[in-house]
């Protein structure tokens, strides 16, 4: 991934290249293959009819091995690999795993896997993988074998942070958002829901909480690691110093070095609120940045407010944001999309593409001036990413 | 001895019933990973313990323990409990 300087983010020529789709659902996962415009979508799937699929992510690195992330209701959870973009899959040899546990200790099981992220661009093979319960696993050959990262997983502190498998979401305790910083492989960041935002400076080895001024729910104390609950994640890969976070108590960006998360969504319109699963940031231009509101009053529905669906963007790191709902449905649309279910590929003009809890595929071929449905009747969409073809 | 195994397993094994050794359940199961690899994750997890929807019968009868004893010539039934939606 391109390092651009932060203050000349600049604007390339759009990449030649097709985008693929990767639609992982709830019953199974789908290709959509794009032509050069982005126009037209060619399906490739089910495959894995019946699992659930949480996650399918295309290597950056060769740009044809994919990873997919699955289980079915009634079988234990695994990894797929597929180097041929799908036409073939092979099942990881040691899927991620806790270790066993002494005798009598209980012991944990990895219910499934929630996130992969490949590796630093400078380690070949090298894969991490977050689970349910709360896990961080990393694969240097590919996907093929996981060995657990013990400087988070075993930790004690951390052990009392991440709780036991009913906190967290109703799907269980999520390790999410893993971020490797595209100018040092050692450099690390996860979130999980619920237990806070953290950072590695040495590849996992020790950990150390990224929560300052984030908010939590009630009147509970924000300086209790555990009550955090970060929704999605990202870095900017044009300056890899700024993150920006989706958390269930707002929207937020770090510049770092400071370690003081700042409250940007106070700045979206008061009827939609900044409550929202993910975030998508500009693959050059770290000012810019698109959420995906959700109704978080009352009961939480979390549907888009009012049944009016919209993406909002900011272009300047969040002291304003704009409404971008042209071609989405504007009543009626009791959908959510989920913090994986979001995502944007680097061409110019930046296309975004949404997947939704109804198994609606939605694309902008225009940073999300003009929004098309790319696939209806889809199962209930987990995750959507995009992989850049050469 | 013979195993049946069901069908969300079956991408391991092929349709028909197939063939696996051990004195125990823990041991037959042992023995299948081998030739099938993966497939004793899919059903015990990394503690030991059998997934919620597994269920193993030996000639008919329900057991729960992985160290049951196994003999030559006894079947073997890998049963899911379907359910969801």
């Amino acid at each position: 991934m391109p390092v651009q300087d932060s203050r000349t983010p600049g604007r390339r020529k759009s990449s030649p290249g097709r985008v693929v789709l990767l639609v992982a659902t709830r019953k199974g996962a789908w290709l959509f293959h794009g032509d050069g415009a982005r126009r037209t979508w060619r399906v490739d799937g089910p495959h894995f009819l019946g699992h659930v699929v949480n996650h399918v992510v295309l290597d950056p690195r060769d740009r044809r091995t994919l990873l997919a992330a699955a289980k079915t209701g009634h079988l234990g959870p695994t990894v797929f690999r597929s180097s041929d973009l799908g036409r073939s899959w092979n099942e990881a040899r040691r899927p991620p795993a806790f270790p066993k546990a002494a005798q009598g200790a209980p012991g944990r099981a990895v219910d499934h896997t929630f996130w992969l992220t490949p590796g630093h661009a400078s380690e070949p093979g090298t894969w991490y993988a977050g689970t349910s319960p709360h896990g961080l696993f990393r694969s240097s050959d590919g996907g093929e074998t996981w060995d657990p990262v013990p400087g988070l997983n075993d930790d004690p502190t951390y052990r009392a942070w991440m709780g036991g498998p009913q906190d967290g979401t109703p799907d269980g305790p999520k390790l999410h958002s893993i971020v490797v910083d595209p100018r040092d492989a050692a450099r690390l960041y996860v979130g999980m829901s619920s237990g806070g935002v953290h950072q590695s400076r040495d590849r996992g080895a020790t950990w150390s909480p990224l929560v300052k001024g984030l908010q939590v729910v009630e009147d509970l104390d924000p300086s209790n690691v555990t009550f955090h609950d970060p929704h999605c994640v990202r870095l900017c890969p044009s300056n890899p110093d700024r993150l920006y976070q989706q958390n269930h108590c707002g929207i937020y960006r770090l510049d770092l070095p400071s370690e003081t998360w700042v409250r940007i969504g106070r700045n979206m319109p008061k009827r939609v609120g900044d409550i929202g699963f993910p975030l998508v940031v500009h693959p050059r231009d770290p000012d810019t940045a698109w959420v995906f509101p959700m109704d978080g009053t009352s009961v939480w529905p979390r549907t888009s407010p009012g049944g009016k669906a919209a993406a909002y963007v900011t272009h300047d790191a969040g002291r304003t944001w704009r409404r971008l709902d042209r071609g989405l449905p504007q009543e009626q649309a009791w959908w959510t999309v989920k913090r994986q279910a979001m995502t944007g590929d680097s061409r110019e003009p930046v296309g975004l593409y949404v997947g939704t809890t109804s198994g609606e595929l939605w694309a902008s071929r225009d940073e999300g001036e003009r929004w098309s449905c790319v696939a209806r009747h889809l199962p209930e969409i987990y995750a959507l990413e995009i992989g850049e073809r050469a | 001895m013979r195993v049946v195994v069901p069908s969300p397993l079956r991408s391991y094994t092929g349709p028909r019933p197939v063939e696996a050794e051990g004195a125990t359940l823990a041991s037959a199961l042992a023995d299948l990973d081998r030739r099938y690899p993966g497939i004793r994750f899919r059903m015990i997890d990394e503690q030991d313990r059998v997934r919620p929807h597994i269920r193993f019968f030996v000639n008919g009868e329900q057991v729960f323990d992985l160290d049951v004893p196994l003999h030559p010539g006894d079947e073997l039934q890998i049963v899911q409990a379907l359910s969801g939606g």
